[in-house]
């Protein structure tokens, strides 16, 4: 076994960094202000997305394993939730617990399969997965196949809310959004999380000390899926649509490319690369065909230069964590 | 997506004096006038959504924003007093991405009404958008009926082709011409189940008769075992129930079995002129099936096909792309009666009122479920021998006229439609 | 006419010659990803993408110079190859200190690079490409009707996976290869050129792709996207496999090949999930893959 170096190295730290509160601060005073001057669509497509990747993050970034299958639990949380909006007409909370629920299942069943090996074939093995259930999304009547679930009604939270007031829309998905990360976070800052990031300096150590890594792998890895249906359900309200997009295997490789761009085991990181990934694809559409070769500049640019990502790179450079 | 074609109103192709006397005679007039409405200048945005850059960018794409700059060019050479911008968007054949899009031109920029769209779950999600905001959109390149059936509503018009037309065209014609034993195959989703399913019911109302089916997953490369099973059926006609690569590997894979030389026709239930062009005359000679345009089937379509080739240069126009010339060139007028653009139910009543006229498809009307009505043909490709020069693609078999082509008013189960 | 679970056999052994046919696509293409595994420890996500180059490099000789079929099964996994020899020498070669999952983040954007490329260029319908005229035809074998192509293609495929295992098994050179990854620094030791050998083992490996991409071209639709999905399929043929031997790698291609083949005739409308099922019970039994070696 080659060593392992690079970016899945630990920096030494203390618990909660000043400056990890300080950017929290800057990032919610930013979310709430935004919606005033930007599209509100556009800011509540970042989320979902960001907090797709923070999930996805939880698990590269501290736990050293690379899925490249995520697709399966964003997109098919994101079908049950506008099944669950649209044909049994449940109001959008109960939706979205449904979806990610449904996420939370599958990466039982997905995790248990994959964590029988390691590295590349992990990798491996959850794309083809995750492939595998792209296909059955495609014949199923259920998922409505090329056409996905359409016209999926925003609904009233928790029966009050009418949430097809942008703004009402907007602040519920804020809300779920930070609810997520501050869990993501205390599950990182926390002794479960110190037991994943040893197991990822060193796995074999680990278990020599007496944890059950593969308990723990799991664990995580549902942990990252239910997070990552949590925000294919929130999706897929807001946009009132499901689609194969969603569970395709390019949408997987996005995820990696927004936590890659913004670095990969930093807490903001994912944050900040969901963004800009969601911004360049608004915003470069007119270039639409330009897009996916970009995008794969972006991946070789940063593998070969940019390993820490932006936020790994800021925060390398100010000796802070982020 | 911002992508702004300004164009300037044309002073048409006159000789210097003449464009200037007709120049000071506009502003002096419009100085008289200039509070009188009748000279105010018009505003219209459109934009052409479509897939730039996979699948249908050639069915659709580039090539549309071509027949879009055409339209405009040719509306306001006439009719001065109307400005239209025009921008592009590639929904990369995603729903959610076409949705986006769609609101977001409705909302923030200020479109005014959108075109094009060849995939019909873009389609289908466009159009819901078009209807919550209540502004107008125009699909030349989506295949699905059910945009003015079921999912039909009043801001939405249904241009070029659908899936019963083709269904009910390609079936129709060939249970008519002999070919009355019809073999199935099918791409496993609900866009070839429904394509099968049409057909299936216009073979067997016409007095023919279907062998069997089989249906393949979506995408696939390998068609040798269905078309074995195909070849065994001694079906005369094997219908492709698919879309896209799928048919143009079944066709290329059938040339290599040996199918029509051995006997049997192939039916493509939905092929376009560019994707004959991708098979090249020899893999595709025999195929049969439907459009409702031909870039060579008389004089103004070619004069019309040479000019939108000085865009796309070495490429053949669709009838997707002459969709999308003829209902920008409607909307406009239509535009011009109301005065201005307007909210996107008022609009399309006016479009639907107004019947249309243009070189491409000749007179037509738009029915109360937002079909455009037309006339549609059957093609059938030509042996290269046949073939001329390049492009020379089709031969006619039969013309379905206008009031067949199309599915019925009573039948489509649109709530517009009353009783 | 014997009839096996109501199909008549013939149909049944038509079927199972075209499976191998298929098989053949996924030795070919598998075979390449475990030599270039094998040595590099890079999982190449690019291998679809370049079995594509190779699709379109012979459509561009066709097209262009006027070179056919045959001279292009020599010229093309030449060009491809270089092309990887390039991108070896450019991109991975700063990679093998870090750890494996670089290599397959690396070789994923290269694959959106050359596929987003290629389709601005060519378009996404597809390019003709005819049999060449000495294979046209076919021949009626009393069950089936065996287009000559198609036989050609079984036939190479065997050929070059047979010459792939006895130069790597058997020859000196291979046994400096097998040496070479278990242990570089002793290798170098012995005054072979390690980096040397790495570079153009993935350069063979790609120029095996840009080699299936040739064969494919008459066959199945010449567009940028024919190696995507595909290239996904063969993951799981390799997981199956299990990357620890060349023989396992062509025989598990050859084999999920056949079963395919008998997946379409009796069921289908599953004959692109039956790869991923068959991976999923593998997992379950022997996690380590066929012929793998437990890591």
């Amino acid at each position: 076994m080659q060593p392992v170096t690079g970016i899945l190295k630990a920096p030494p730290h203390a618990t909660f960094a000043v400056s990890e509160t300080l950017a929290f601060a800057i990032m919610i005073a930013a979310l709430l202000v935004a919606p005033f001057y930007i599209y509100p669509v556009f800011l509540m497509k970042a989320l979902c997305f960001a907090l797709f990747a923070c999930a996805f993050n939880l698990l590269i970034g501290y736990v050293g394993l690379l899925s490249f299958g995520h697709a399966l639990f964003f997109g098919w949380a994101a079908y049950v939730a506008a099944h669950a909006a649209k044909v049994w007409g449940l109001t959008p909370e109960l939706a979205v617990l449904a979806g990610t629920a449904v996420g939370a299942g599958l990466g039982f069943v997905t995790g248990a399969l994959a964590i029988r090996r390691q590295g590349i074939y992990f990798a491996m093995i959850t794309l083809a997965l995750a492939q595998m259930m792209y296909f059955f999304a495609l014949r199923m009547n259920f998922t409505g196949g090329e056409d996905g679930i359409q016209a999926v009604p925003r609904g009233r939270l928790f029966g009050v809310i009418d949430l097809s007031n942008q703004m009402a829309m907007y602040g519920f998905v804020l809300v779920v959004f930070l609810a997520a990360f501050l869990l993501i976070y205390r599950i990182i800052h926390s002794p479960f999380g110190e037991v994943l990031k040893a197991i990822r300096e060193n796995e074999t150590r680990a278990i020599s000390l007496g944890y059950k890594t593969d308990r723990y792998k799991l664990i995580a890895f549902v942990l990252s899926a239910t997070l990552a249906g949590l925000a294919g359900s929130v999706k897929a309200i807001v946009f009132q649509l499901a689609s194969l997009t969603d569970v395709h295997w390019t949408m997987s490789g996005e995820v990696v490319l927004m936590t890659l761009v913004g670095g990969l085991g930093t807490v903001f990181g994912p944050v900040v690369g969901a963004i800009i990934i969601v911004a360049m694809q608004t915003y470069l559409a007119e270039f639409g065909q330009w897009v996916t070769v970009i995008q794969g500049c972006i991946f070789i640019a940063c593998v070969l230069l940019f390993r820490r990502g932006i936020i790994g790179e800021l925060a390398h450079l100010l000796r802070i964590r982020l | 997506m911002n992508v702004v074609y300004k164009k300037a109103p044309a002073l048409g192709p006159k000789s210097g004096r003449n464009a200037m006397k007709r120049l000071l005679t506009v502003a002096v007039l419009s100085a008289v006038f200039a509070s009188g409405p009748a000279f105010a200048q018009v505003n219209v945005k459109i934009g052409v959504l479509t897939d730039m850059s996979s699948l249908y960018a050639d069915i659709g794409g580039p090539g549309s924003v071509a027949a879009a700059k055409m339209a405009i060019a040719d509306f306001t050479a006439e009719h001065k007093d109307i400005k239209v911008e025009l921008v592009v968007g590639d929904h990369q054949n995603k729903p959610d991405v076409g949705a986006n899009i769609a609101g977001q031109w409705y909302d923030v920029d200020k479109v005014d009404m959108i075109i094009d769209t060849p995939n019909s779950g873009v389609a289908l999600a466009v159009s819901q958008v078009a209807n919550q905001k209540n502004k107008i959109y125009i699909v030349s390149g989506a295949a699905t009926s059910d945009l003015t059936g079921a999912k039909c509503n009043a801001n939405t018009i249904h241009w070029s082709y659908d899936t019963w037309m083709l269904a009910n065209g390609t079936g129709k014609a060939m249970v008519r011409t002999g070919g009355d034993t019809w073999f199935f195959l099918t791409a496993d989703y609900a866009f070839g189940q429904s394509l099968e399913r049409d057909t299936s019911a216009v073979v067997e109302a016409n007095g023919g008769k279907v062998l069997g089916k089989v249906r393949h997953p979506l995408n696939t490369n390998d068609f040798s075992s269905f078309l074995l099973q195909a070849q065994a059926s001694k079906a005369k006609v094997i219908g492709l129930a698919n879309a896209g690569g799928d048919t143009i590997n079944s066709i290329k894979q059938a040339s290599e079995f040996g199918i029509v030389k051995g006997g049997q026709s192939l039916a493509g239930l939905l092929v376009f002129a560019s994707d004959v062009a991708a098979l090249g005359l020899p893999t595709a000679q025999g195929l049969v099936l439907t459009e409702t345009w031909y870039w060579d089937m008389n004089d103004a379509n070619r004069a019309w096909t040479k000019r939108w080739q000085q865009e796309r240069p070495g490429k053949y126009p669709t009838m997707i792309h002459a969709g999308v010339y003829s209902g920008i060139l409607h909307y406009l007028k239509a535009i011009e009666a109301l005065k201005g653009p307007k909210d996107g139910k008022t609009e399309v009543a006016k479009m639907k009122e107004m019947p249309t006229d243009d070189i491409l498809f000749g007179k037509g009307t738009i029915r109360a479920d937002g079909r455009k009505i037309h006339p549609a043909y059957l093609f059938e490709v030509k042996k290269p021998e046949e073939s001329k020069y390049p492009g020379d693609f089709y031969k006619l078999r039969a013309t379905i006229p206008a009031d067949e082509a199309f599915r019925p008013l009573k039948d489509g189960n649109c709530p517009l439609v009353s009783g | 006419m014997i009839e096996i679970l109501g199909i008549p056999s013939s149909a049944l052994f038509g079927q199972l010659l075209l499976g191998l046919i298929n098989g053949s696509f996924y030795a070919l293409l598998s075979l390449g990803l475990a030599v270039i595994f094998g040595m590099l420890n890079i999982i190449n996500f690019s291998h679809g993408a370049q079995y594509m180059m190779g699709a379109f490099v012979a459509f561009l000789l066709l097209q262009y110079l006027d070179i056919g079929y045959w001279a292009a099964l020599v010229i093309v996994p030449v060009v491809v190859g270089i092309t990887g020899i390039l991108i070896e020498k450019c991109f991975l070669r700063w990679l093998y200190q870090l750890d494996h999952l670089y290599g397959l983040l690396l070789t994923f954007g290269l694959a959106l690079v050359i596929e987003g490329i290629f389709r601005n260029y060519f378009g996404a319908s597809g390019l003709p490409y005819r049999v060449p005229e000495s294979l046209q035809g076919g021949q009626n074998l009393g069950f089936m009707f065996l287009p000559n192509y198609r036989a050609w293609v079984i036939a190479f495929s065997l050929v070059i996976c047979f010459a792939t295992w006895f130069v790597i098994e058997r020859t000196k050179l291979g046994s400096y290869l097998r040496a070479a990854t278990e242990n570089p620094t002793l290798v170098r030791a012995f005054g072979i050129n390690v980096p040397r050998m790495i570079t153009l083992t993935y350069g063979f490996g790609v120029g095996l792709a840009g080699l299936a991409g040739v064969m494919a071209a008459p066959i199945y639709n010449v567009s940028p996207q024919m190696g995507s999905d595909l290239i996904i399929v063969v993951f799981a043929v390799v997981v199956i496999g299990g990357m620890g031997s060349i023989m396992g790698a062509i025989l598990t291609g050859f084999g999920l090949g056949i079963i395919e083949g008998l997946t379409k005739v009796f069921f289908p409308e599953a004959s692109n999930t039956v790869i991923f099922v068959i991976m999923v019970i593998v997992l379950l039994i022997r996690p380590a893959g066929l012929f793998g070696r437990a890591a």
